[in-house]
């Protein structure tokens, strides 16, 4: 599904369009309001996305990159796709930002405002990998309910901000704490004030993580609005859900967070494999923690046409949510056999590892270039679909491109 | 559009007219307006004013506003999913009748979604029928490819 030509209504979107780019994401702007008011109706241009972005959704908003689109070291903002799960919070006051830390196992309830988050603790700068735990959704059969994600709900941008657990040290924590929450000022589809969109979190053990962070900066700027201006929590590694954006409450639990989005089958699986399709009651569905390992061939595009004697150059990127990656591999013959690729270092704990290769094909036709990563635990991406599940998560089976070669 | 509604994109305008002034002049970052529309925009198509000529036109079994199929129970369909979300939230998935129904319930139980009443056997059976399951297999082929000469880098 590819973007359409949009019928715009002409004064304000012409109006939008010279304020969207130079203004709504603006350093200037960014330290006061934020209107998104403008509500320019290409949605494309309001989140400075590029035209090759496949839009999912506009209510809320959902949009995904193509494998292509993603073969930058460090994803910029107009690649990464946006998973919003209700309505983007309408005016956003920097300024007078606050974020509260409560719940239970909170020693004493504390506010910062975001200034004293920037001025109290020291700043980490560290490339994370998010992807949506919903990513591959679309090929499951039976077809998994939600928004149909093919390959690119996953990216890796670099986040600043101050580490969870330095605040967390601050505020003090009991020792029961086992779960941290977020809570954000997104609203309801409903328009119910009284219901949160989503409400997830990590166990505590994530939340001490160096590389866990309460970000107010993506790429060296601030957030941009549909990734969670002006604060967000970045848990790289974890389904991107547990990444709350727009965060302006964060709850230290005694129990195992029982927000909206993490009960029922929201963000889990079947603790134990089911057959496709089978009915499975809720309580034995488990959390998703760390995402599995994957890989995506970013270069070429698919459907590259090679003269026959020519070598094929590809690259792409590797992850395995809290582990690193082992090696890439790729197959020229549907797995018959494998060679491996060159795979890079991660350029910190949960970032995204780059890999290439040089391929030769023995002689003219079709091909598929399979790549396969394997973890430091020795586990590897499957070839078909993985154990069904039935909200559709953690597809991470090979990806592959096709070539021709004449 | 209603009337309302025009008031406040009228007023959305002129707001915009005097901020981009203001932003000349000034050079400040303070200003700050209400979204202005709530009601459901099909951004590909543009029309959501019931005024539009096009607002509920059928062109080959697709009602263009939504993207919805054509069938029967399509204007309850409309009417009862595109309040609070997008008709494509809808069309990209595929289900069995009892999915479906599953799902109206999870929405009525989490979602604040109201009883259907009378209404619910329509609006069930169009989903049914319109976005049923496509059995897929465990990889499937390409659906499409677009060939094209890789240039030397």
């Amino acid at each position: 599904m590819q973007r359409r030509k949009f019928i715009k209504r002409a004064t304000l979107a012409s109006m939008a369009s010279l304020l969207g780019t130079e203004i709504v994401f603006g350093d200037t702007l960014a330290a006061g309001y934020l209107p998104l008011g403008l509500q320019e109706p290409d949605p494309f241009k309001m989140f400075n996305k590029d035209a090759q972005m496949v839009l999912l959704n506009d209510k809320p908003w959902n949009m995904e990159a193509q494998a292509h689109l993603l073969d930058d070291k460090i994803t910029p903002n107009k690649f990464m796709f946006i998973r919003n799960n209700g309505n983007i919070p309408k005016e956003i006051d920097a300024e007078n930002w606050t974020i509260t830390f409560d719940g239970e196992s909170v020693a004493r309830e504390k506010t910062f405002t975001l200034k004293e988050l920037k001025s109290n603790f020291k700043p980490y700068t560290y490339q994370l990998t998010l992807e949506c735990g919903g990513n591959g959704r679309s090929e499951f059969d039976p077809p998994a309910k939600g928004n149909q994600w093919t390959i690119g709900a996953v990216s890796c941008a670099t986040w600043t901000g101050v580490r969870l657990r330095d605040v967390l040290a601050d505020v003090g924590i009991k020792d029961d704490a086992v779960y941290i929450a977020y809570h954000a000022s997104d609203t309801h589809l409903s328009n119910d004030p009284s219901k949160e969109p989503i409400s997830r979190g990590v166990p505590i053990s994530k939340a001490m993580q160096d590389e866990t962070l309460i970000a107010y900066q993506m790429n060296g700027t601030a957030i941009p609005i549909a990734h969670g201006y002006p604060l967000r929590l970045i848990a790289g590694g974890f389904p991107a859900s547990a990444s709350g954006k727009w965060v302006n409450r964060i709850s230290i639990r005694n129990i195992i967070h029982d927000g909206p989005k993490m009960t029922g089958t929201a963000y889990r699986v079947p603790c134990e494999p089911i057959a496709p399709g089978e009915k499975i009651a809720d309580e034995d569905m488990c959390i998703i923690e760390s995402m599995p390992v994957k890989s995506l061939i970013t270069y070429p595009k698919t459907g590259a046409v090679l003269q026959k004697g020519k070598s094929l150059n590809i690259r792409g990127h590797a992850w395995a949510g809290e582990l690193k990656v082992r090696e890439v591999a790729y197959s020229i013959d549907f797995g018959s056999t494998w060679k491996n690729c060159q795979l890079e270092q991660p350029a910190n704990r949960l970032a995204w590892q780059h890999f290439n290769a040089s391929i030769d094909f023995p002689q003219e036709g079709y091909y598929e270039v399979w790549a396969k990563a394997t973890d430091e635990n020795g586990i590897a991406q499957p070839m078909i679909l993985p154990g069904w599940n039935p909200k559709g998560y953690l597809n991470n089976a090979c990806h592959r491109i096709a070539i021709k070669i004449n | 559009m209603n009337s309302s509604n025009k008031k406040i994109a009228v007023f959305a305008t002129i707001l915009v007219l005097i901020a981009m002034v203001f932003f000349v002049v000034q050079d400040s970052s303070l200003f700050t307006f209400k979204e202005n529309t709530e009601e459901y925009i099909a951004p590909e198509t543009g029309i959501n004013d019931p005024s539009h000529p096009d607002y509920d036109k059928i062109e080959n079994g697709i009602h263009l506003r939504t993207g919805f199929a054509e069938g029967e129970g399509l204007q309850l369909v409309i009417t009862n999913c595109t309040t609070c979300h997008s008709a494509k939230l809808v069309t990209q998935n595929r289900m069995s009748e009892e999915r479906w129904k599953a799902t109206i319930r999870w929405m009525q139980e989490t979602q604040n979604l109201w009883d259907l009443g009378a209404n619910e056997d329509t609006i069930v059976n169009y989903l049914a029928t319109q976005y049923a399951p496509i059995a897929k297999g465990r990889r499937q082929n390409f659906a499409k490819i677009e060939w094209y000469n890789l240039k030397d880098e």
